[in-house]
């Protein structure tokens, strides 16, 4: 026979301070749980979301990164002019071979520089990225030194308002858009013609080169070949799985710290919770003693309790979902080692990550509330009718 | 001379908006060294009585002069240095704290005055000898009875030596036996240490042991 | 018996309760001195870089380098006692991928530019006479001599397991292809914000073998004659090279140390925050905890009114009793922090640092939460209505 849920559910809303402190504490605990999922969630989001699994990326063989890698003018050529290449509508191939370097540029409204990714492209990149939008002002017009600047670079450093000039090495580059890809890390760049910043910043060939598929499906075949190809000394990666690896290290730095930081406070919440489950059970004790003379089994009694203790857990889950969600979109920034640049990413409190915090205070409230229901159902019946 | 003087004292509570007299008007006398048996029926005012008595409630109106100080203008600070030197109160459930032993609840009243803990122990002893407990000092309250935990109450009641002695029913809660043995001790106490003693009992059998007993009814004395 | 030895007597009295809210206090704290340990960590590593040394980096960004033939125009500069080339390699164990540590590429002059922050404290013998740098350590005559060798920091060797002349192999990701090196000595911080996890190498390994005479390098330390003077000296610098292709940016080392902990964008900030919701959540358990044991104990407090015990002194014995339980898990917390993580490594950064200053304001903490925590209930019991609080029967 169970005990009625109303039960519990009264006499949690019946210590109304203490139920919220406890609930608070738990609720701080899922908070900052997501708070640390959501930074991974977004960060890996807006790395994943900037490659395509239909491009292929060609980096120098044993890169880690597109700044230690190399590729150099008669590869990248003999790379464009591959059968694996996708034609664009003007009979073109859209390959895009790219100079990537690394800026420190001092930021908008604030003391301090900090490094942003410059990328030259061929004009074609766009058509290849296909995320990729002009939302104000225009492209470059190939060939000059006019630049585009990703919409969190605009915000985020100085000189990079449209028609403003930007120095890189010893020229002034003209910014004339301001361009979108969809929150990725793009958005954190800034864009010229490869033809002119090659030269300009005195590289010579390029840092990697990207191109659409013909064919996606024969990625594995494709990537066979270019890498057996001496002339070459390349490796392939689908452009997706390029960005996915390289959230990894960052994704898994966050995951870690917050799995450390969430499980100390969360040992912390429990312990709460435990307290204010033995108080609870404490007081009862003649209450209790009474459902089990009316028949209860000890086993409904400890189900009970644990019930409380969960529904108390889950009001702190839901608690701390309310103080999570104003995150979401909260746009932050920090350096991606692997570009050693910096890399602006919004903060993304997705379902799952609510998911998985309210799943959280659940289980804390089973742990908290396990040993204080055991207490509950296993106390002598005599003894707590007389108690006072 | 007079240990207790109560002079013309109202005491209302409130309930709501609803004004509940429970004393109303009552005066009283008390000698030193009397023993005054309280008696009447529940909510006739008895324990309120002791309450005001002991200094841990004050009345709506009246005065009440206790071992030669008006308690009127005592404040709160200066009214619980004076119960702690003047008035042992003895309750019915005993009241004494479960976590301490025997010895250590005794030592409570102690440890509000300048003692070395040595004195504090002797006395704390001494007074457990008095109430004939001498060989339960390291005991805790649940391993006592209900007279033994009673007799330790009184031990805590008079080891800082107070003039007043107040009990609460201080049998409602034993058998006949060891109800009798508690009364046979205040009287001891009474008869050997001189201490006048106000006792609240709706028993007459208990109320037999008092030098006098005062009816009250509906907050005031009915002869 | 005393006051103090009633409120331990009070303690005893839940043990579960009070081991519970010790225990959260404690692991708050825990946390709590270790997050500030990652902070002073961070502004620590901006320490090690010194006010009197400057690092001359190309102006596009530290990731661009400058050409080699810098050097003789810098060391030509009046107040630049030494000029050393420096560059970033980049590699990693094989075996242990995911172990970071830093190398550095040195020329000749590299090493003696640290002669205040590190100390040779291990070296293999020199096989015959080396011309030794000025300034340099005699014991390094054995790494001046042979181009494949390397020093190597106390710690590092420690968590690697490396041994004082073993040949070890570091591939690179900057500079591919497998680089065997040989340990040749070791060396010791003197000073505890330098670290000691890093690699160091010859400068003309790396340019020989993976640089194929590109003539480029990745920064430049310069150690200075006049300290005063390094304002003056980093403008001479930049003046000097700023219409040549690779303009340079020539700052204090200490301030290119801080560029690297800005790199970290609102990292701090986050920790920050992270650190006033522990305690925040911490202080919640304490005070709900304080309260529900005076609940318990109301009847109790009447009691000891009616004996004579004053309001403030009922007030004082809650909050010492609150006070007790915070500090007891403030203090073994914290002191869990220093002694478990203290030495932790964080990559880029030195060895985490957790200063007493921590533990301290930690321990005033845990006290400000027992105090907070204590207040309400206190209050509750002193100004409790001892005719009330008698009657009341839970």
């Amino acid at each position: 026979m169970a005990i009625p849920l109303t039960y519990n559910v009264r006499n949690v809303l019946q210590r109304p301070v203490s139920t919220l402190t406890t609930a608070i504490g738990i609720g701080l605990t899922v908070a900052i749980l997501i708070g640390a999922l959501a930074l991974a969630a977004g960060f890996r989001a807006s790395l994943v979301s900037t490659g395509s699994p239909n491009n292929a990326m060609v980096l120098r063989k044993g890169a880690d990164s597109e700044i230690s890698s190399g590729i150099s003018r008669a590869a990248a050529e003999i790379l464009r002019s591959h059968p694996s290449v996708a034609l664009g509508a003007d009979g073109r191939p859209l390959a895009s071979a790219e100079v990537v370097l690394v800026a420190n540029k001092p930021r908008l409204g604030q003391t301090g520089s900090s490094n942003l990714t410059v990328r030259g492209v061929d004009p074609t990149a766009i058509p290849v990225r296909g995320k990729v939008s002009i939302i104000e002002g225009a492209m470059f017009t190939p060939g000059t030194d006019e630049v585009i600047v990703g919409r969190r670079v605009a915000a985020r450093f100085a000189n990079c308002a449209i028609g403003d000039r930007i120095r890189l090495q010893q020229r002034d580059f003209k910014v004339v858009g301001h361009f979108a890809s969809g929150g990725s890390a793009f958005e954190s760049e800034i864009w010229g013609d490869a033809a002119v910043l090659g030269p300009a910043l005195d590289r010579e060939g390029f840092q990697t080169v990207v191109y659409r598929m013909k064919d996606p499906s024969r990625f594995e075949a494709i990537k066979r070949e270019l890498e057996a190809d001496p002339r070459l000394q390349v490796q392939v990666q689908r452009e997706q799985a390029f960005y996915a690896e390289q959230s990894r290290a960052f994704t898994g730095l966050i995951t870690g710290i917050g799995a450390f930081i969430t499980g100390i406070m969360a040992v912390g919440a429990v312990f709460g919770a435990m307290n204010t489950m033995f108080a609870t059970v404490g007081t009862r004790r003649r209450e209790i003693a009474t459902l089990l003379v009316l028949g209860y089994s000890p086993w409904s009694i400890m189900t009970s309790f644990v019930i409380e203790s969960v529904f108390l857990a889950m009001i702190g889950g839901a608690i701390g979902c309310l103080l999570a969600l104003p995150i979401n979109g909260i746009t932050t920034s920090t350096t991606n080692f692997q570009s050693f640049s910096e890399m602006a990413f919004a903060f993304s409190v997705t379902p799952a990550v609510l998911l998985a915090g309210f799943l959280f205070s659940v289980v804390l409230g089973l742990v908290g509330g396990f040993l204080p229901a055991l207490r509950a159902a296993r106390q002598p019946i005599s003894a707590s009718l007389r108690a006072a | 001379m007079v240990m207790v003087d109560v002079r013309n004292v109202r005491k209302v509570y409130r309930r709501d908006t609803q004004e509940v007299p429970v004393l109303d008007g009552l005066s009283i006398a008390i000698d030193e060294g009397d023993f005054v048996g309280l008696m009447g029926p529940s909510g006739s005012g008895k324990t309120t009585l002791l309450n005001l008595i002991g200094g841990i409630d004050r009345p709506t109106s009246g005065e009440l002069t206790v071992a030669g100080q008006a308690l009127g203008p005592l404040g709160g600070r200066a009214l619980a240095k004076w119960r702690s030197r003047t008035i042992g109160y003895i309750f019915q459930l005993y009241n004494l704290i479960p976590v301490l032993t025997a010895e250590q609840n005794v030592e409570l009243p102690l440890m509000l005055v300048r003692m070395s803990g040595k004195e504090r122990r002797d006395r704390a002893r001494h007074a457990l000898g008095i109430v004939g407990l001498a060989d339960r000092v390291k005991h805790f309250p649940r391993q006592l009875s209900g007279g033994q935990e009673q007799r330790v109450a009184i031990a805590r009641a008079i080891v800082s030596d107070p003039r007043v002695l107040l009990a609460d029913e201080p049998t409602g809660d034993l058998d006949r036996k060891s109800g009798d043995e508690i009364l046979e001790l205040l009287a001891r106490l009474n008869r050997e240490h001189q201490k006048t003693i106000v006792m609240v009992t709706h028993d007459s059998h208990a109320a037999e042991r008092a030098h006098r007993v005062v009816h009250l009814d509906k907050g005031v004395l009915s002869a | 018996m005393n006051l103090l030895a009633l409120v331990f007597v009070n303690l005893g009295r839940n043990k579960i309760r009070t081991a519970l809210t010790l225990m959260s206090v404690m692991v708050a704290l825990f946390l709590f001195c270790a997050l500030r340990g990652v902070l002073d960590t961070l502004q620590e590593s901006i320490k090690a870089g010194a006010e009197t040394r400057l690092v001359v980096r190309n102006a596009v960004s530290l990731v661009q380098p400058l050409p080699q033939s810098y050097k003789p125009r810098l060391e030509a500069i009046p107040g630049v006692a030494r000029v050393a080339k420096s560059n970033w390699f980049g590699g990693q164990d094989p075996n242990d991928a995911k172990g970071f540590f830093a190398q550095f590429a040195g020329d000749d002059d590299y090493i003696p530019i640290y002669n205040d922050d590190v100390e040779i404290v291990e070296a293999s013998a020199a096989p015959g006479p080396v011309a030794l740098p000025r300034g340099a350590d005699p014991r390094l005559a054995a790494y001046y001599a042979e181009q494949t060798a390397c020093i190597v920091g106390r710690e590092l060797m420690t968590r690697k397991g490396w041994k004082l002349g073993q040949t070890i192999t570091i591939s690179g990701t900057i500079y591919p292809g497998d680089w065997p090196m040989t340990i040749r000595a070791v060396y010791r911080a003197k000073q505890k914000n330098f670290g000691e996890q890093t690699l160091l190498f010859h400068y003309t390994y790396l340019e020989q073998k993976g640089m194929g005479g590109s003539g480029l390098v990745g920064i430049y330390i310069l150690q200075l004659a006049d300290p005063q003077r390094a304002g003056d000296i980093a403008k001479t610098v930049d003046a000097m090279f700023l219409n040549s292709s690779f303009a340079t940016l020539t700052e204090s080392s200490q301030a290119f140390q801080a560029g690297f902990v800005s790199m970290y964008g609102n990292v701090p900030f986050l920790i920050g925050l992270l650190g006033i919701a522990v305690v925040f959540a911490i202080l919640l358990v304490a005070a709900n905890t304080m309260v529900m044991a005076m609940r318990e104990r109301v009847s109790e407090f009447g009691v000891l009114k009616t004996l004579g015990f004053e309001d403030g002194t009922i007030f004082t014995m809650v909050l010492v009793e609150a006070a007790i339980i915070t500090l007891g898990g403030g203090i073994v917390g914290a002191l869990a922090a220093k002694y478990m993580l203290a030495g932790v490594n964080l990559g880029f950064l030195p060895p985490l640092t957790i200063y007493w200053s921590t533990i301290a304001t930690g321990i005033v903490i845990a006290l400000v939460i027992g105090a907070v925590s204590g207040l309400v209930p206190a209050w509750q019991a002193s100004r409790l209505v001892i005719v009330d609080a008698l009657r009341r029967v839970d």
